[in-house]
């Protein structure tokens, strides 16, 4: 059956404290991370960018897999901050895997839900027999306009996992999505900086959209909260998903351990994801997990993955998404503004 | 000038993604870059294409603090000579570390960098660079 043969993840080591950007900008820094539920969050370092995280997390999957690169028959890189608006990131990633030439690639891009589409792109194309194996990556350098809300979750980090119908670490056992044109959050071409609805991106976009993409997986699949040991929800903010788990009635136990947003803020593509790969890193075999994405714009993807014995036999291949989250050294803004290139006149 | 150095860039592209190297079959050295011709073994020298592991130690290395224009966002970086663990020596950036951590024998591991872009508009180089070994890097 078709499944994750494979994970692994990248987060860069510098962070910035909710109370840093706060002071900078007349907020009330432990009110404001206490509200948003983000601590901390990513920051890449002035050599890092979706391609080079995207390789790093890559690596580890494979790595944690134990394949032969030259099995991926096709990568697809999730993203909303490629480096190039035109050259694939996809290719750059294949090549320092080593899995040119015989692929396909391409990149994709659904503000943050692009990973998990590329998981669902890869999981047709192995359940067809085109390919044996497909690499899907979430992976962002989100950015958020200066003073701006979004300033104090947009994080850098991705996931890398491998779709493959040999021996899966964790089965997808079921996915479906839901989709509507809903103007959220948009970047149009040429800006630095995305836009948004502000109060609109939440009851309209993300939690009509997660909230409906569960309730039909439940009813698809014909099972309750109760069927499930972990909930991960797209990771916006700490507050979203926790109201989301509110409203679907999922314990507050269930949904825990995946709320990475809190160290390291949004991921973007990367988001729910890495949710995922953290439970993944803990879970026991034979449980199962409940994952929606959510991309503004707006889709949700819905997962429902079970985990399987053979996940005991990589684990300590790679480092978790622990390490990583507690590898970390603090930047203070005007560093992180440095790194960012918020500073125009360094070029 | 974006297009500057493509096909220079394109051509050193698989040894600088991967640290593909050369080794020769007939006295066993590795090379870094890559070579044609092994300098000892000569005419009798077999050379096959090597990928490095990517591990080695710090042979020597500089802080720099006077940076060209293309690098001053990065200031104070270090630029090291690597020991590879198959006997070739490479330069390289060192990251993940503060400057004033690094020292002469430590083991690192190669990572993957941007190395530089050619302006806004032009060409991203990336590359190897090398960090500590240590949790992350699935060392301890």
């Amino acid at each position: 059956m078709v499944g994750i043969i494979g994970y692994g993840v990248y987060i860069p080591r510098y962070r910035i404290k909710t109370e840093e950007i706060a002071d900078v900008w007349g907020d009330n820094g432990p009110q404001m991370a206490r509200g948003l539920g983000v601590f901390e969050k990513s920051v890449p370092g002035p050599d890092e960018d979706v391609a080079t995280i995207s390789v790093e997390a890559a690596r580890n999957a494979i790595k944690y897999a134990g394949i032969d690169p030259r099995d991926i028959g096709a990568v697809y890189v999730g993203s909303e901050s490629h480096p190039y608006a035109v050259k694939p990131t996809g290719t750059i990633v294949a090549e320092a895997i080593g899995c040119t030439p015989y692929l396909t690639a391409a990149d994709y891009e659904f503000a943050c839900k692009a990973g998990t589409a590329a998981i669902q792109t890869t999981m047709g194309l192995t359940q067809s027999k085109m390919i044996k194996i497909g690499l899907a990556i979430g992976s962002d350098t989100a950015q958020g306009r200066p003073g701006d809300a979004l300033e104090y979750s947009a994080a850098a980090g991705g996931v890398a996992v491998l779709i493959g119908e040999d021996n899966p670490v964790a089965t997808i056992e079921e996915t479906l999505s839901f989709t509507t044109d809903t103007p959220d959050f948009w970047r149009r071409e040429g800006e630095d900086f995305p836009s948004h609805g502000a109060r609109f991106t939440g009851e309209p976009a993300y939690f009509r959209h997660v909230g409906e993409a569960a309730k039909a997986m439940l009813k698809k699949t014909d099972t309750t909260i109760d069927d499930y040991d972990y909930f991960v929800f797209h990771m916006p903010n700490g507050k979203f998903p926790v109201n989301m788990g509110k409203q679907l009635k999922v314990p507050k136990e269930k949904l825990e351990d995946s709320l990475v947003v809190r160290q390291i803020g949004n991921t973007y593509s990367g988001s729910a994801m890495m949710g995922m790969a953290r439970i993944l890193d803990i879970a026991k075999p034979g449980e199962k997990i409940f994952m929606v994405s959510y991309g503004s714009g707006a889709g949700s993807d819905a997962f429902v993955l079970k985990v399987e014995e053979e996940i005991l036999k990589h684990r300590g291949e790679v480092p978790t998404v622990d390490d990583f989250i507690e590898r970390k050294t603090y930047v203070s803004y005007a560093v992180y503004a440095k790194y960012r290139r918020k500073i125009k006149a360094l070029g | 000038m974006a297009e500057h150095g493509v096909a220079n860039i394109w051509r050193k592209q698989k040894s600088m993604y991967s640290i593909i190297g050369s080794k020769c079959t007939t006295c066993g050295e590795h090379y870094f870059p890559p070579r044609p011709v092994c300098p000892t073994c000569r005419r009798k020298g077999q050379l096959e294409e090597y990928q490095f592991k990517g591990l080695g130690k710090i042979h020597t290395f500089a802080v720099v603090r006077q940076a060209p224009e293309d690098f001053k966002r990065q200031v104070p970086y270090v630029v090291a000579q690597v020991e590879l663990d198959e006997g070739a020596r490479l330069t390289a950036q060192i990251v993940n570390i503060e400057p004033e951590n690094v020292e002469i024998g430590m083991r690192v591991r190669s990572c993957f960098r941007k190395i530089t872009e050619y302006g806004q508009g032009g060409i991203i180089v990336y590359g190897y660079k090398f960090e500590p070994t240590m949790k992350v890097t699935g060392h301890d």
